[in-house]
């Protein structure tokens, strides 16, 4: 078998914040994700699901266990493990093909070459006439899309996305899920997605990891058994609704127990 | 004195034909105008009425009217010879102005340029801050006053003085502004930049100085109206010429008319610099919306 695109092996977070009580965020998870797969991690807020795709990231420090990406242990960021958040977070100074090729210019490619990535990238996405836009004058959705193609323009080998369509309506979050399936086909990086929203996990993920309430760990792994598209009235795209939901009511209930309690 | 207001009827462009920017303009310099007039017209109507004592508060068609002589007292050739000159009463104003605006233009532009500098250490050197901002902090609410007489020991009397004071009462500030604005940078361009791969020295450039750019220059315009006002005070003692002198001098002879005459010269400067920024600020932050973050 290839190795995974992405190995995770025991990794841990405690939060240690200053003249408070420690927060265990996460503990003991582990997960292989395989070259171009597409996973979705759901759980109840505040379950590490986010603090863990930051340390995949580089973003934040483990302070247990072992990251690999491609057999190399992570210790810092890279534009390989692109990370995309809830808000597009561009920056308003520069123009919309000058924010996708951003990446690029850190790295010093060359402003002509850097200029047809950008423009490239920005036509496949659906952007072709938004080169010179700010990105203000662009809708939420736009923006996240600008956003992929800054994050896409580094060819990232995975591809990671903080809840990317939650700040979205519901219309254009659902075009945001089919142009998220086709951009996945088209780099053939691996995705992961973070969502509290059972039917975005259905629509997109191959496999679907659902975490517990905090400390964060593998509640259980559940194939995604259907050909894409899904649509939401097929039978047995309720069935994995009903299971999800089962399972997320139980840490959701927890979750809330536990906030109760301190 | 007419506001331009569109009506009902001419709704394509008017017979004027001007462009909604030259529009906003026009209106902006008449709510200026209007508002300077109510001022003004309020402060002429209480004279009329008798209610003040025009040697104390003379309104202003008194300190204009007058305006032949108010001018000799800018004009140092002829108050050294005791003559009443007439062009040379001209130059000598704008010679005066100028001369204030240079300290004010130095004194803000050094402070601006070593406040930012030392805010960005004061963030990035960890020893550094350890060891400059409780000093910084300390020294901040210390009034430029209190800093007259010791600009004076150190620099003796003349320019430096003036330029010195004007640079110590906006630096503080602008050190403090500079940290903060710098802290909320939003963390997500942070990120960014770090998974991009760029270095420090990048990050710096390409990110948090673009990010804070809108509000450094905030920082710089307010900073601008506390130039000026300290700027009097500096040049109320031991300078040969600029706007502090001469109202230091119009206190001295209790010449009410002086004084009205420079703080309006000074008001107008003010607002004319502001302006100029202003415009600069519409420039530089070129994705900034009008109407938006102080624009």
């Amino acid at each position: 078998m290839a190795r995974p695109a992405l190995s995770l092996r025991n990794v841990s977070k405690v939060w240690t914040p200053e003249g408070r009580a420690q927060v265990e965020a996460l503990r003991d998870f582990s997960l292989d994700v395989e070259p171009g797969e597409f996973v979705v991690f759901l759980g109840p807020s505040g379950c590490g699901k986010s603090t863990l795709l930051y340390m995949i990231a580089g973003l934040e420090e483990t302070t247990g266990g072992v990251i690999e990406q491609d057999g190399v242990p992570v210790t810092e960021p890279s534009a390989e493990r692109g990370l995309i958040f809830q808000e597009a977070s561009l920056f308003p100074w520069l123009t919309i093909a000058e924010n996708v090729a951003f990446g690029l210019s850190i790295q010093n490619v060359p402003p002509q070459k850097r200029k047809e990535i950008a423009e490239d990238i920005l036509r496949s996405v659906g952007l072709g006439d938004m080169f010179d836009k700010k990105p203000d004058e662009l809708s939420g959705g736009m923006r996240q899309r600008a956003a992929c193609a800054r994050a896409l323009a580094m060819r990232p080998k995975v591809l990671m996305m903080d809840e990317p369509f939650a700040a979205l309506d519901v219309q254009t979050r659902a075009k945001m899920q089919d142009f998220l399936l086709q951009i996945w086909q088209d780099s053939k990086a691996s995705i992961i997605l973070v969502t509290h929203s059972i039917d975005e996990a259905i629509s997109l993920a191959d496999r679907v990891v659902v975490f517990t309430a905090r400390p964060g760990r593998v509640k259980t792994i559940v194939p995604i058994d259907l050909p894409r598209p899904r649509p939401a009235r097929d039978s047995r795209y309720h069935e994995y609704r009903d299971m999800f939901a089962e399972l997320l009511a139980d840490e959701v209930d927890r979750a809330f127990a536990e906030q109760e309690a301190g | 004195m007419s506001i331009p207001v569109r009506s009902r009827e001419d709704t394509s462009a008017s017979a004027l034909h001007l462009s909604p920017r030259m529009r906003r303009t026009l209106s902006s310099i008449g709510w200026s105008l209007l508002s300077l007039g109510l001022f003004a017209g309020l402060w002429e109507a209480l004279w009329a009425l008798g209610w003040i004592n025009p040697l104390l508060l003379p309104p202003p068609h008194m300190f204009f009217s007058d305006l032949g002589r108010t001018l000799t007292f800018f004009d140092h050739e002829a108050r050294r010879i005791g003559s009443h000159g007439g062009a040379g009463a001209l130059v000598g104003l704008l010679t005066t102005i100028g001369w204030t605006s240079f300290r004010v233009v130095s004194g803000l532009a050094i402070g601006f340029a070593l406040g930012v500098t030392v805010g960005a250490l004061i963030h990035y050197v960890r020893i550094f801050r350890n060891l400059v901002q409780p000093l910084v902090l300390m020294l901040a609410p210390i009034s430029p006053v209190a800093w007259l007489p010791v600009a004076i020991f150190v620099f003796g009397v003349g320019d430096v003085p003036a330029i010195f004071l004007v640079f110590i009462t906006v630096f503080f500030m602008i050190v403090l502004a500079t940290v903060a604005q710098i802290g909320s940078v939003p963390k997500n361009y942070l990120h960014v930049a770090r998974i991009m791969g760029a270095t420090e020295r990048q990050t710096f450039w390409r990110v948090i100085l673009p990010a804070i750019l809108p509000s450094l220059f905030m920082t710089l315009r307010l900073n601008l109206f506390a130039a000026w006002m300290v700027v009097l005070i500096a040049e109320s003692v031991g300078v040969g010429i600029g706007l502090g002198q001469i109202t230091s001098m119009a206190r001295a002879t209790f010449n009410a008319k002086l004084v009205f005459f420079t703080m309006v010269i000074v008001g107008a400067l003010g607002f004319t610099f502001d302006w100029a920024l202003r415009k600069v600020q519409q420039k530089m932050l070129w994705w900034i919306q009008p109407g938006q973050g102080g624009i």
